[in-house]
């Protein structure tokens, strides 16, 4: 197969109207993407391929395509986050914890995208319940970003998302499902050159995905443009009963509102954000993000976000107390891994302390430190207190602009183990994401540039609670203006 | 204020005993509060469980109103203050049978505040104990400890069953007083129809507070004693707890605070295995669930349902139809029974229809082990009953054999009174010859007997005795005894 | 402080790893110090990004009835039921 007729190179809405003209079937389509997967072990971005699943739902989907009966995702692969229960396959959060657990059940956000005609690939690499911003604390091992520098030194994907993005990047997929909770979605992507969209908090049920924090979580995709983002949103979002907080607001084709315009656009530049010892290549970037937009006909405003610098330590309480009341139903009573004990409350800890990976343990440790008797108002409550402060910022910030415009992360990928040794500093790269999950805001990062490495860099673009098309046809505009069309070298493809 | 009775008597003085309960009342509902599982008692197990009440990954709860409306309701029995905005929190700790790692309940801001309940104390007195609050909570599973011999199981059925979690005031001072609040608890919420409140089933069961002080003296260090599920059990295990406790102290000791257990068989509370941390719950909002809100009109719409209630009832009975404190207790203690009564009475002598309810259809379906609505006497021919008597066709005598074929297994259960006494002929003769006749009879027969009556009248009885005996019960007794005193020459007294 | 934390999480953390722990626990909560530098007096907690009334389900049995996807993944079943460990009470 010549470069030019390799179906992976499509992006998701080319090969969507690819399979509609009939230039090819969702069983070519679906076959390109497998033999990919199979020779991509070297970036462990699945942990788990379905390439018989696959073929039997492009089988079905070439039949809807004949028939002129398809959907509007109908026939195109994607990659699935291990943090989404899918019926009958194996779903871990990358935990050892969960052993071989195999729901009876399909997260609504999958059941919306199989409904809708896509067709799963297989399950992602994360980190361990999505605890981790390199996709190094998984219990399969850590992901591999498939870019890298001229000395081919191993770097991370990002996270907790990795496996998504790394996917996306590799074209092991036409796009992938992910979480954010504090940034997982949008950081893996910058670090991958890819684009990760997460939605205002309710846009999708979390029915059926593997809770971290239940008032930061939400699911959205990653995927190769602004427009592939639309079009899987689309399916993904939606009210469901199941889950109170997820809105129940009808879903507008996202697709339809990338206009390419927005003149008279007001795009907030948030001054907080300029932190310390942010790497000189970011703040050009950013700069340029601004001219790119002034360009395109929006107006730049400064606005301020006071709270910005209390986002991470407020993060890092509510988030790991909220985990720590959410990871107690893994106890090896129901299902998961095990471990015998003493007694019943030895067979608890056990199975935990062998479970639970170190990262995990220690946001357990810390959330149920943070709730624990005479703590509670000093941490917990605090927190909460500070996270309403931080959301008024954006209500007054939104008073003066439209969009948010900031970097994405405060560096490119970096090497494995590089933060291993200090929790502390790993806990930095959610610094720029954090705020928007504190403030049930949507976000999305769009690859801008190369650092000196070579490495993709991303900006984020922040929008008003369900703007979501304003968002995307902001970051559209944006991604236009970029113009990044870097790819990684395929060192890992093992054809 | 303290009764005097209800001290306890040490070796160092009198001491008080003070009772706080905390009721689970399972709120009537069809599903579960979070999940749309069903909660009807005796499935097989694990059969009456969603993935939500089973807790895999990713369940996430959603609250049945019907709950919230059965909580409000009762808050509004209980004449307590009604919170228009509630949180749900989490209450985490680890057992087995609680499959989340945590209970959903209600912590800093429950459904229902302060309220109060009158109860009512032997001898007709009234004591108003206080409630602290009601909030809503799921119930937890069952564990069975004793089908295997290494081996708990564990049947979630139960789990995500919504319950109230009613907590009273320290205002209650003898077993007496705790059972009769529970008596009391458990007829409103019957009355309201928020709780079924049977006991055997669990549906109901209470976490009794005891501590003991001398009057007058702060509160003493409690005990928490857990799921006591029987009235009687609640004041065994009431009794013996204080007994211990004042055992302890008066031998030098101190009372720990903790958690104990009532084990029926032997008649005594026993320590839990103490966890020390295992009390640090870790409460914190349940960031799956809103705030609970409504409106007042929606607390409005529930009150203009509510029922009449006991005390109003027991008032009612006792001011209409001018029962007895005691007889109007009863008869309110169930709506059901209630609803029987007032049937019968419609339209007759209210006393006579109350003593023959309580005296025989009560007294019958206790014996019987059945509940009115399985009466095989229905209200209405309780009520001809009464007319029976009260038209002199029978007398009180008859009636009460009468009922007894109307209740009885046998070919006259169910049937209508006059039937019965049409048909066996047990109608009363009031005819004076034929009454007269029988007198003489028995007079002739017995002269020695006619001598002793004369020096002492009060074996006239005796006469009035045989003639009724020799009548088969169908005489009118008054002109029986008129006669046999008239014959004797006696003066009526 | 960490051993009582871990017995309260349930989660068994070997000796020797105690200290480590100890050390970046500390860390993080000096990290998170900072908040008490704002000022929050009066200020209501944020508990969700959702502010709308709570949404309600009806009093219908709509689920249940379905044991063996319950116990599917039960580590450990007998008869119905998942086994433990016996628990002392
Ligand atoms: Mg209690
Ligand atoms: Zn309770």
């Amino acid at each position: 197969m010549t470069q030019d007729s390799d179906l992976t190179r499509l992006t998701l809405a080319q090969a969507r109207d690819g399979l509609r003209a009939k230039s090819f079937s969702a069983q070519e389509l679906t076959r390109s993407f497998i033999d990919r997967v199979a020779a991509s072990d070297k970036l462990n971005a699945y942990i788990l391929a379905t390439p018989e699943l696959a073929l039997e739902a492009a089988t079905r989907s070439d039949k809807r395509l004949a028939d002129g009966d398809a959907r509007p995702l109908e026939g195109l692969p994607i990659g699935v986050k291990d943090l989404f229960c899918t019926s009958g396959v194996r779903t871990t959060a990358c935990s050892d914890i969960l052993g071989d657990f195999t729901p009876t059940y399909e997260s609504k956000v999958t059941e919306n995208l199989w409904q809708d005609g896509a067709l799963m690939l297989g399950k992602l690499n994360n980190d361990e319940f999505a605890m981790g911003s390199s996709n190094e604390t998984s219990a399969f091992g850590p992901c591999i970003n498939p870019w890298q520098t001229d000395d081919k030194t191993p770097l991370v994907p990002g996270g907790s998302s990795g496996g998504s993005s790394a996917a996306v990047a590799a074209r092991l997929g036409l796009a992938a499902t992910a979480t954010d909770t504090g940034g997982s979605i949008r950081q893996p992507a910058a670090l991958t050159g890819t684009v990760g969209l997460k939605p205002t908090y309710g846009r999708c049920s979390r029915w059926g995905i593997v809770a971290f924090a239940s008032s930061l979580d939400q699911a959205g995709p990653i995927a190769r443009t602004v427009r592939d983002s639309a079009i899987m949103l689309t399916s993904m979002a939606g009210h469901d009963a199941r889950d109170t907080t997820s809105a129940d607001i009808s879903v507008p084709d996202f697709e339809a509102a990338l206009t390419g315009d927005i003149r008279g656009l007001r795009v907030g530049v948030p001054q907080e954000y300029r932190v310390d010892a942010m790497p000189s290549e970011i703040e050009t970037l950013w700069q340029q993000g601004m001219d790119w937009m002034r360009d395109a006909g929006a107006e730049i405003v400064d606005v301020s976000l006071p709270h910005t610098k209390y986002a991470l330590p407020a993060y890092y309480i509510i988030a790991p107390a909220e985990a720590s009341s959410n990871l107690a139903r893994y106890d090896g009573v129901r299902y998961g891994a095990r471990k015998p004990g003493a007694d019943i409350d030895d067979m608890y800890a056990q199975t935990r302390g062998a479970g639970f990976g170190e990262e995990v343990q220690r946001r357990l440790l810390i959330g149920t430190y943070a709730l624990s008797a005479g703590y509670y108002d000093a941490y917990y409550l605090k927190a909460l207190q500070v996270r309403r402060l931080i959301a008024q910022d954006f209500e007054k910030a939104y008073e003066k602009c439209d969009v948010l415009l900031t970097p994405t992360t405060p560096s490119a990928a970096f090497a494995l183990d590089k933060a291993q040794a200090d929790p502390l500093e790993m806990y930095l790269n959610d610094v720029f994401t954090v705020t928007v999950n504190l403030a049930g805001l949507p976000g999305i990062s769009v690859p801008a540039g190369l650092d000196a490495n070579g490495l993709p860099l991303g900006l984020q673009l922040i929008g008003k609670a369900f703007g979501e098309e304003e968002l995307l046809r902001a970051a559209e505009v944006l991604e236009t203006a970029a113009g990044f069309s870097s790819e990684p070298t395929e060192w890992w493809n093992a054809s | 204020m303290t009764e005097k009775t209800n001290l306890i008597a040490g070796v160092t003085g009198d001491w008080e005993i003070v009772i706080g309960l905390e009721v689970h009342a399972q709120v009537t509902s069809d599903a579960k509060l979070f999940s749309g599982a069903a909660t009807t008692f005796g499935a097989e197990p694990n059969t009456q469980v969603s993935l939500v009440d089973a807790a895999m990954p990713g369940m996430l709860p959603v609250i049945n109103w019907k709950c919230v409306e059965q909580a409000v309701r009762t808050g509004l029995g209980l004449k307590a203050q009604i919170n228009r905005y509630s949180v749900f929190d989490r209450k985490n700790y680890f057992y087995p049978d609680l499959p989340q790692g945590y209970q959903i309940s209600q912590y800093l801001q429950p459904i229902v505040g302060e309220g109060e309940i009158e109860i009512d104390l032997e001898g007709g007195a009234v004591k108003t104990v206080g409630i602290e609050r009601l909030h809503l909570e799921q119930d937890a599973g069952k564990s069975l400890h004793d089908q295997h011999p290494d081996l708990s199981f564990v049947d979630l059925n139960r789990s995500g069953v919504a319950l109230m979690e009613i907590v009273s005031r320290p205002d209650m001072h003898s077993a007496g007083e705790a059972q009769a609040y529970v008596k009391k608890l458990r007829a409103i919420l019957r009355y309201l129809g928020t709780c079924d409140g049977n006991m055997e089933q669990g549906s109901m069961r209470a976490d009794v507070n005891v501590s003991v002080r001398k009057p007058g003296d702060e509160l003493g260090t409690r005990c928490e004693i857990k799921n006591v599920n029987s009235i009687r059990f609640i004041g065994q295990a009431i009794e013996h707890e204080a007994r211990r406790q004042i055992d302890v102290i008066e031998d030098g000791g101190k009372i720990n605070q903790e958690t104990r257990l009532f084990d029926p068989k032997r008649g005594e509370t026993r320590s839990m295995r103490s966890k020390e941390e295992a009390h640090d719950y870790r409460y914190f909002p349940d960031p799956d669930l809103l705030p609970l809100t409504f409106s007042a009109e929606f607390v409005d719409d529930i009150a203009r349902t509510l029922p009449e209630l006991p005390d109003d009832k027991k008032k009612r009975f006792m001011d209409d139809y001018g029962l007895s404190a005691y007889d109007a207790g009863v008869l309110v203690s169930e709506a059901e029974n209630a609803d029987f009564f007032e049937l019968a009475a419609k339209g007759r002598d209210a006393k006579a229809t109350a003593n023959m309810v309580i005296g025989s259809v009560f007294a019958g379906l206790n014996k019987a082990g059945l509940t009115i609505a399985d009466s095989p006497v229905q209200a209405e021919q309780v009520g001809q009953l009464v007319d029976l008597i009260s038209d002199q066709t029978i007398s009180s005598r008859i009636a009460k054999d009468v009922f007894d074929l109307m209740f009885d297994e046998g070919s006259d259960q169910g049937r209508d009174p006059s039937d019965i006494v049409e048909e066996k002929g047990l109608k009363q003769v009031t005819d004076t010859g034929a009454i007269e006749a029988a007198v003489d009879a028995v007079i002739a027969a017995n002269p020695d007997k006619v001598e002793q009556a004369k020096a002492k009248p009060k074996m006239a009885g005796w006469f009035v005795g045989q003639v009724m005996q020799s009548t088969g019960g169908k005489a009118n007794p008054q002109a029986v005894n008129q006669l046999v005193l008239a014959k004797l020459g006696i003066e009526d007294q | 402080m960490v051993r009582r934390i871990a017995g309260l999480a349930r989660i068994q953390v070997a000796e020797e790893k105690l200290p480590g722990l100890a050390r970046e626990l500390s860390a993080i909560l000096g990290f998170v110090e900072q908040l008490s530098e704002v000022d929050t007096q009066g200020v209501h907690p944020y508990t969700s990004p959702v502010e709308t009334q709570i949404k309600a389900r009806a009093d219908e049995v709509t689920d249940g009835g379905y044991p063996d996807d319950i116990l599917a993944n039960a580590p450990e079943k007998d008869d119905g039921y998942f086994a433990v460990p016996k628990v002392v009470e």
